[in-house]
């Protein structure tokens, strides 16, 4: 058993658990908290189990989802300030 | 101009780091999009000391190794506050005073707090940081003033380095009551 | 011998990390409320994230991979604390349910100013 797949069960693992919160909730943070959480450890499976099949390249793939992370994350707290993705109008 | 050039050198450098094919086409590809980037930047005037913070030099260097250290630290600590059966935590919300005079130094200083487990920077307003933190030993190692001294030290002297007059604490108010 | 040791630093590496980002689900599910979890989340994307790739570098030796992670590490680094501070101010001005806020000037000496929180924050509570 390679070390690799210790380390993809670890990760699967909290991404188990980053959704079981995203599940529960209660608010609508603490979802977009599990989802974040939950995108950085896509990053982490996709660098790992790029590892374990002898495909480093698929690190392009992690990087990518590193960006498009941390911009939908960003675009979700704006979306959810300003219901607008375009201008800083602030809804009553 | 000199930051645009320095801009240019990064952006290519990450570039060839990335693509790790170096034919004539690609490269030539590459250069064509740095040189857009930066056309683009100073065509939206925001090619300025906030964009590429040059100015904080070497003295960032010696902040980064202490930062990662207490960022292992305070992980140990919160690892275990969260394994102990009893779970003992202590949520607070703090306001602490940030002895940061520039931007740059401020943004510094919050994304520091925010990166260490156990305490996360809620808000900024004028000069003074509102900080969420889990523990009483977080708490008391973000007022015993530590990283704040650290990271003011080195911003006074990228200012004196650079020489050019910061934005004062109360526009960064300003901003945050804005935005 | 130099082979043997290094495959023993990946393996370490390696657990570690994920024995950290597993902790941080642990907190993600047992902590309290979402402030506190925010914490959690932030253990996985630091320690957690950094042992991980860490081991790989190692694994990988000195190439443009390792320069690729240490990218992705320099991202996480950026992006993950902007993330969480964006997200936790937004529930903070929303008015999700929050501590008092403390005026502290020094260690132990609490003085808590309910008077300025009430100011600060009008539209407290009733946010789902």
């Amino acid at each position: 058993m390679s070390v690799f797949f210790v380390a993809m069960i670890g990760v699967l693992t909290t991404m188990l658990l980053a959704l079981a919160r995203a599940f529960m909730g209660p608010t609508v943070f603490d979802r977009v908290l599990a989802a974040n959480m939950f995108g950085t450890k896509t990053v982490l499976l996709i660098a790992v189990s790029g590892f374990m099949l002898g495909r480093p390249e698929w690190l392009d793939l992690a990087l990518l989802y590193a960006l498009m992370n941390f911009t939908g994350m960003i675009a979700l707290l704006r979306f959810s300030k300003f219901d607008n993705l375009a201008n800083d109008e602030q809804i009553k | 101009m000199k930051r645009s050039f320095v801009l240019f050198v990064t952006l290519m450098a990450v570039w060839l780091l990335l693509s790790g094919h170096y034919n004539a086409t690609l490269i030539a590809y590459g250069v064509l999009s740095c040189v857009g980037v930066v056309a683009l930047m100073a065509h939206l005037e925001i090619l300025d000391h906030e964009a590429l913070p040059a100015h904080l030099g070497f003295r960032l260097f010696l902040y980064i190794p202490w930062l990662l250290k207490e960022v292992v630290l305070s992980n140990f600590a919160v690892a275990k506050v969260i394994l102990t059966p009893s779970l003992p935590i202590h949520p607070r919300i703090l306001r602490i005073k940030a002895s940061q005079k520039t931007q740059v130094g401020q943004v510094a200083y919050a994304n520091s707090i925010t990166l260490t487990p156990g305490t996360v920077t809620l808000d900024v307003r004028n000069g003074h940081f509102i900080v969420h933190a889990l523990t009483l030993d977080s708490a008391e190692g973000l007022l015993s003033g530590e990283m704040d001294r650290r990271v003011a030290h080195m911003e006074v002297h990228a200012a004196i380095h650079e020489g050019h007059a910061p934005d004062t604490a109360a526009d960064i108010g300003n901003r945050s009551e804005r935005s | 011998m130099m082979e043997v040791g290094r495959e023993i630093g990946v393996w370490i590496l390696l657990v570690a990390g994920s024995v950290f980002c597993v902790i941080g689900g642990i907190g993600m599910i047992r902590l309290p409320d979402f402030y506190t979890r925010s914490h959690a989340a932030s253990i996985t994307d630091t320690l957690g994230a950094t042992l991980i790739l860490l081991g790989l570098a190692l694994y990988s030796g000195f190439n443009l991979i390792t320069v690729k992670l240490f990218f992705v590490l320099f991202l996480l680094y950026i992006t993950s604390p902007t993330a969480a501070h964006a997200l936790v101010k937004a529930a903070y001005s929303k008015g999700l349910d929050a501590p008092d806020l403390e005026d502290v000037t020094e260690i132990g000496g609490a003085t808590s100013s309910s008077a300025d929180s009430a100011t600060l924050r009008p539209d407290a509570k009733g946010v789902n």
